[in-house]
């Protein structure tokens, strides 16, 4: 009996005494691995829509809450006005999940700046392209927002990474998800890039 | 046959070389090897939980009852790996992408528990913490052994601080088979083999 008691105790004690360890370091560093997250997994997408901005989109950036979710919204100020917007969506139906994509706005004339992918689960070679092949990306350059963004077999312009339609698809559904909120939130929007006009 | 305290540090670096001698905590030996960066990288991290788990696990010795031993050992090492990842995703985050799941499961890297019951349960702090800092050390250079050779061969280049450096120069045709995950098995057969023919008496 004594022997079950002290058991008890010396696992209580080591897992109390681990989790309170891990509680701490997880809360002192909680900030440092949201800022490293954003630039190593959103970061590069961020950069390549947002290339003529001439200040930091990462530490320039808001949160809105729309719904339940927490959007954040990163500020790109180009011929310094802070006229573009990037966000993340998840675009339902990829072949491998869900596809994040990064989404870039010009809110002076309503136009996509660009597209970037930033977390997937494709098939390495084939929707994996969709992240690592500059040209399918570019095709999202530019485009108007007043049309929803599709793949040319559905009767939009997009043409699709080849044997990798459902990713294609994917980041189109991204896409037009990612204009709905631009839409919704545009007042909210125009508020907060207020702030930023220095 | 009693160790100096010198041979208990040096024991883990040659003849007690985890992966080549005890042929433990294989999997992240073939997982992350594809190159130097990852393999030292891999290896700094099993040492800090190697030492860390030792350390403490030979202090509690005398308060941790054997028939629960088993548990108190994994929840010291699940500790002192949640931290490393904390740690390294907060300070090397592009490394933490590569090794990715590998981090985790040192939680249940053989050489790690292997060292708490074999050792540290029966020794000092401070053998316990040479036996750690050894078996690490030995760890991380059979690491970046093995990941040298397949790297040097599988890509020509070797990687050290995101710098590749071009070895065998432009002209040569990369053996891509070696950084492959059947090179794996390759390369480490061959190492045991060199291993065995170096140290036979």
């Amino acid at each position: 009996m004594r022997e079950m008691i002290k058991m008890l105790i010396v696992l209580t004690v080591l897992a109390t005494l681990s989790g309170g360890l891990l509680a701490a370091i997880r809360d002192n560093t909680k900030d440092r691995i949201e800022n490293q997250v954003l630039e190593f997994v959103q970061g590069p997408a961020i950069r390549s829509i947002l290339e003529e901005a001439t200040n930091d989109p990462i530490i320039d950036r808001f949160q809105i809450k729309d719904g339940d979710v927490e959007r954040t919204f990163f500020v790109g100020i180009i011929d310094g006005e802070p006229r573009a917007i990037t966000f993340e969506t998840f675009g339902k139906g990829g072949y491998g999940g869900d596809v994040g994509l990064m989404i870039g706005i010009d809110t002076n004339d309503d136009q996509l700046l660009g597209v970037g992918v930033t977390t997937h689960a494709e098939t390495p070679g084939m929707g994996a392209k969709a992240k690592t092949d500059p040209s399918f990306a570019a095709q999202f350059r530019e485009l108007s927002l007043e049309e929803p963004v599709n793949v040319t077999g559905d009767g939009g312009s997009i043409n699709a990474i080849s044997g990798a339609t459902m990713t294609s698809r994917a980041v189109c559904t991204a896409a037009n998800d990612a204009v709905k909120i631009y839409q919704k939130l545009k007042p909210q929007l125009a508020e907060k890039l207020k702030e930023f006009n220095k | 046959m009693a160790r100096s305290i010198v041979q208990e540090f040096t024991k883990g670096l040659w003849d007690e070389i985890p992966p080549f001698r005890l042929v433990l905590g294989l999997c992240p030996v073939l997982a992350v090897t594809k190159s130097v960066e990852n393999g030292i990288g891999m290896g700094v991290a099993t040492t800090f939980v190697l030492v860390c788990s030792n350390v403490l696990v030979s202090s509690l010795r005398k308060v941790i009852p054997a028939k629960v031993r088993i548990a108190c050992f994994i929840v010291i090492i699940a500790t002192f790996v949640t931290v490393v990842e904390l740690v390294m995703q907060a300070f090397a985050y592009p490394l933490f992408l590569k090794l990715g799941i590998f981090i985790p499961l040192i939680v249940v890297n053989c050489i790690v528990l292997g060292r708490s019951e074999a050792f540290a349960f029966k020794n000092g702090i401070f053998r316990s913490l040479l036996d750690g800092l050894g078996m690490g050390i030995g760890f991380t250079l059979s690491l970046s052994a093995l990941a040298a050779v397949r790297e040097l061969l599988g890509t020509g280049d070797l990687t050290i601080w995101e710098k590749p450096i071009q070895v065998f120069g432009p002209s040569y045709q990369p053996f891509s088979f070696m950084v492959e995950a059947p090179g794996a098995f390759v390369a480490l057969g061959l190492m045991l083999c060199f291993m065995n023919l170096v140290g036979k008496k």
